[in-house]
C-alpha cells in the first residue's frame, strides 16, 4: 500500500510520525521565545552587576560608602559617590506622587465600580488606557512650560526645576494606573457582600467604607506598590521638571535629582565609555532595578494572597 | 424650609442619609478634578502646538534656529524604530505566548517561572532596557548607536507586555473549539493554526498595537543607547544614527528659548496624533473582537 503524503494525513511514515517531528520542532520554536524572557532577566542582572562591581573595583569606592554617602559628585575632580541624594531624590518624586495619584485614583475607582451609571464605566475605561498611554516627555514638558511657572505665581520661593511639580506631573501620570487596578480589585469583590450589607439598612458608604474596601484592600495595596514601583521608574518627567541637583532635602521647593534622571544626565553627555563616571550608571541602574523588583515582588505577593481569597 | 431640614438632620437616619451624599459628591469630585486638570493640560499644550504644526514644520530637519526647526528626522526615526520593533517583537512575542498558555503542562515548574519571570519583567523601568542595550547591542554585538540597536533595545521592552497582552486574547479562546478541533483529528499545530489563532486574532492584534504605540512614546531607553536630538539627514538603513519623536520633544522642551519650547508643543501634537489614531485603531479592533 503506498504511503500517503497528502496534507492533513496523519499516517506515519517508517514508524515515525513526520508531523510529530515538525510538530516538536514548531514546540521547541515556541519555548525559545518564551526562553528569551528569561535571558532578559539574566542579561540584566549580568550586565548591571558586572559592570557595578567594575565601578567598585575601579572606583575603590567601599559597597558601604556607595550605598550611605550623602554627597554625590561623581564628575567633579574631587569626586563623591554617596547615592543617598539621588535616593533621596526619588524618593521625594514617588511620595509626592501618590500624595497626588493615590486618593483620587481611589475615589475615582469607587466612584466607577459603585456609583457610575454602566455606561460611564464603559466609557471611562479606554479613557483611563488612552491616559495611561500618553508619553511620559509630555507630562515634563507640561510640568516644565506650564506648571511650574503657573506654581511659582503662587509659591515665590519655587525654583526653575523643583522637586514638587515633579511629584505632581509623575501623581497625574500613574493616577489612570492606580484608578484602573483599584476599580478590578473593587469589581472583585462579590456582589453577595455588598447585597449583604443593603440587606441590613446599610447606605452606600457605608457599604462601600466597610465591607468593600476592606475586602477590596490588598488588591488597593498591590496597585498603590505597583504605581510607586512606576513613580520610582519615572525617567523623562523628571528629568525635565525636577532638575539635575543632587540634594539631601525634603523641601519640594527646591531642584533635585532622581537615580534615573542621573543616568539620563550621564547618557546625554560625552563620558567616555569604561570611565569611573560613565560606569556609576550601571551601579545606580542596578539600585533602581533592586528597588523596583522588591515593590513588584511584594505587589505579586499581595495579589497572589488575594487571589486566594475569591478565587 | 429650612427648619424642616434642621429637623431632619436631628435624626440618625437623616445624618447617615447626608453623608452618604457627601461622599458621592466627595467621589465625583475627584474625578471631576481629575479630568479637568487633565483636560486644562492638555489644551495648554494644543493650543501651542497646533499653530506650530505645519507642512514646513513635518518636512524640515531640526534647525539652531525655531522657526525652521522641523520634525521630519525624528517622525522617519520613530517610524524606522517602531516598524523593526514590531517586525521582530511580534513573531517572538506571540510564539511565547502560544509555549505558555497552548502547551503549557500543567504544574510545570518551568512554565511558572517564565510567567513570573514575565510579569516581573513588565514592572523593570524603561531606563533600565537601555543599560541593558547599550551594554548588549551597542558595545558587544557592536552594532553602535543605530537603528538596529535601539530596535532590539525597544523590542526586549516590549516583550513582556505583547506575552501578556497575547496570551489574555488566546485564554479568551473557548476551549469548545479547541476540543472540536482535536475531535476531527487535528494536531496540537493545526489546532493552534487553524483554529485558536484566527479567533484570538483581533485580541492579539489590539494588544500589540498598544504595546507598539508604547513604544512610540519610549525615550529614555533610547537616550541611554546614544540616539542623537540632531539629525540632518534621512536615515537610509539599519545601520545610520537616529532620533526619535520624544527626544526631539525632550531636546526642544530643555532649551530656555520660547520658540524651541513651541515647536515641542507642536512635537507634542503630532506625536499624540499618531498615539490617537493608533488607539482608535486598537478600540476598534476590540470592539470587533467582542461582537
Amino acid at each position: 500500500m503506498a504511503i500517503s503524503s497528502k496534507p492533513g494525513s496523519n499516517r506515519p511514515i517508517d514508524g515515525v510520525p513526520t508531523r510529530l517531528r515538525s510538530e516538536k520542532f514548531i514546540r521547541f520554536l515556541c519555548f525559545a521565545c518564551a526562553a528569551i524572557s528569561i535571558l532578559t532577566t539574566l542579561g540584566i542582572v549580568l550586565v548591571l552587576s558586572t559592570e557595578a562591581i567594575a565601578f567598585f573595583t575601579k572606583s575603590k569606592v567601599t559597597p558601604a560608602e556607595f550605598f550611605l554617602g550623602t554627597e554625590w559628585s561623581p564628575t567633579f575632580n574631587d569626586p563623591k559617590f554617596g547615592i543617598v541624594p539621588l535616593v533621596c531624590g526619588t524618593a521625594l518624586i514617588t511620595v509626592g506622587a501618590c500624595v497626588v495619584a493615590v486618593p483620587i485614583g481611589i475615589l475615582t475607582a469607587i466612584f466607577l465600580s459603585e456609583y457610575a451609571h454602566p455606561t460611564v464605566r464603559k466609557i471611562a475605561k479606554p479613557v483611563l488606557e488612552l491616559l495611561a498611554g500618553i508619553p511620559t516627555v509630555v507630562y515634563g514638558y507640561i510640568a516644565l512650560v506650564y506648571l511650574t511657572p503657573g506654581l511659582r505665581t503662587f509659591i515665590k520661593e519655587l525654583e526653575v526645576f523643583n522637586a514638587l511639580s515633579g511629584s505632581i506631573v509623575v501623581g497625574i501620570m500613574i493616577l489612570p494606573l492606580v484608578s484602573s487596578l483599584c476599580e478590578d480589585a473593587i469589581s472583585a469583590v462579590p456582589k453577595g457582600l455588598r447585597e449583604g450589607g443593603y440587606g441590613l439598612g446599610s447606605t452606600k458608604l457605608e457599604v462601600t467604607s466597610k465591607i468593600v474596601l476592606p475586602s477590596a484592600l490588598s488588591g488597593i495595596m498591590a496597585a498603590v506598590i505597583l504605581a510607586m514601583s512606576r513613580a520610582v521608574g519615572e525617567t523623562m518627567a523628571v528629568t525635565l521638571a525636577a532638575g539635575q541637583t543632587p540634594n539631601v532635602t525634603a523641601d519640594y521647593r527646591q531642584s533635585i535629582q532622581t537615580m534615573t534622571s542621573y543616568i539620563v544626565q550621564i547618557s546625554k553627555g560625552d563620558t567616555p565609555t569604561g570611565s569611573i563616571p560613565f560606569l556609576t550608571i550601571f551601579a545606580v541602574g542596578a539600585t533602581l532595578f533592586l528597588i523596583t523588583m522588591g515593590l513588584n515582588i511584594v505587589a505579586i505577593k499581595i495579589v497572589r494572597k488575594y487571589r486566594k481569597v475569591y478565587a | 424650609m429650612n427648619f424642616l431640614l434642621l429637623r431632619r438632620l436631628r435624626t440618625r437616619a437623616n445624618r447617615r442619609w447626608v453623608k452618604d451624599k457627601m461622599f458621592e459628591f466627595l467621589c465625583q469630585l475627584s474625578v471631576l478634578l481629575a479630568v479637568v486638570i487633565l483636560i486644562s493640560l492638555l489644551w495648554s499644550v494644543f493650543s501651542t502646538g497646533f499653530g506650530r504644526v505645519s507642512s514646513q514644520f513635518l518636512t524640515s530637519f531640526p534647525s539652531r534656529i525655531p522657526q525652521n526647526a522641523g520634525v521630519k528626522a525624528a517622525i522617519l526615526g520613530s517610524l524606522w524604530v517602531v516598524g523593526i520593533t514590531a517586525v521582530v517583537a511580534i513573531p517572538i512575542g506571540v510564539a511565547a505566548a502560544v509555549y505558555l498558555e497552548e502547551y503549557k503542562i500543567r504544574d510545570s515548574k518551568l512554565t511558572d517561572f517564565i510567567q513570573i519571570n514575565i510579569s516581573n519583567l513588565a514592572g523593570v523601568p524603561s531606563i533600565v532596557y537601555g543599560l541593558l542595550g547599550l551594554e548588549l547591542f551597542v558595545r558587544l554585538a557592536g552594532l553602535g548607536r543605530s537603528i538596529l540597536a535601539g530596535s532590539l533595545t525597544m523590542t526586549l521592552l516590549i516583550l513582556p507586555m505583547v506575552i501578556i497582552v497575547s496570551q489574555e486574547a488566546l485564554k479568551a479562546v473557548p476551549r469548545t473549539i479547541r476540543e472540536a478541533s482535536y475531535g476531527l483529528g487535528a494536531t496540537r499545530w493545526q489546532t493552534i493554526r487553524y483554529q485558536v489563532l484566527p479567533s484570538a486574532l483581533p485580541g492579539i492584534m489590539t494588544g500589540i498595537i498598544l504595546s507598539l504605540s508604547r513604544a512610540i512614546g519610549e525615550s529614555a531607553p533610547l537616550i541611554t543607547i546614544g540616539a542623537v536630538t540632531y539629525i540632518s539627514s534621512i536615515p537610509e538603513g539599519v545601520n545610520d544614527r537616529f532620533t526619535v519623536l520624544p527626544i526631539q520633544i525632550f531636546d526642544w522642551s530643555s532649551r530656555p528659548q520660547k520658540g524651541f519650547q513651541d515647536a515641542a508643543a507642536g512635537a507634542i501634537v503630532v506625536l499624540l496624533a499618531i498615539l490617537l489614531v493608533m488607539n482608535s485603531l486598537a478600540i476598534i479592533l476590540r470592539a470587533r473582537a467582542r461582537r
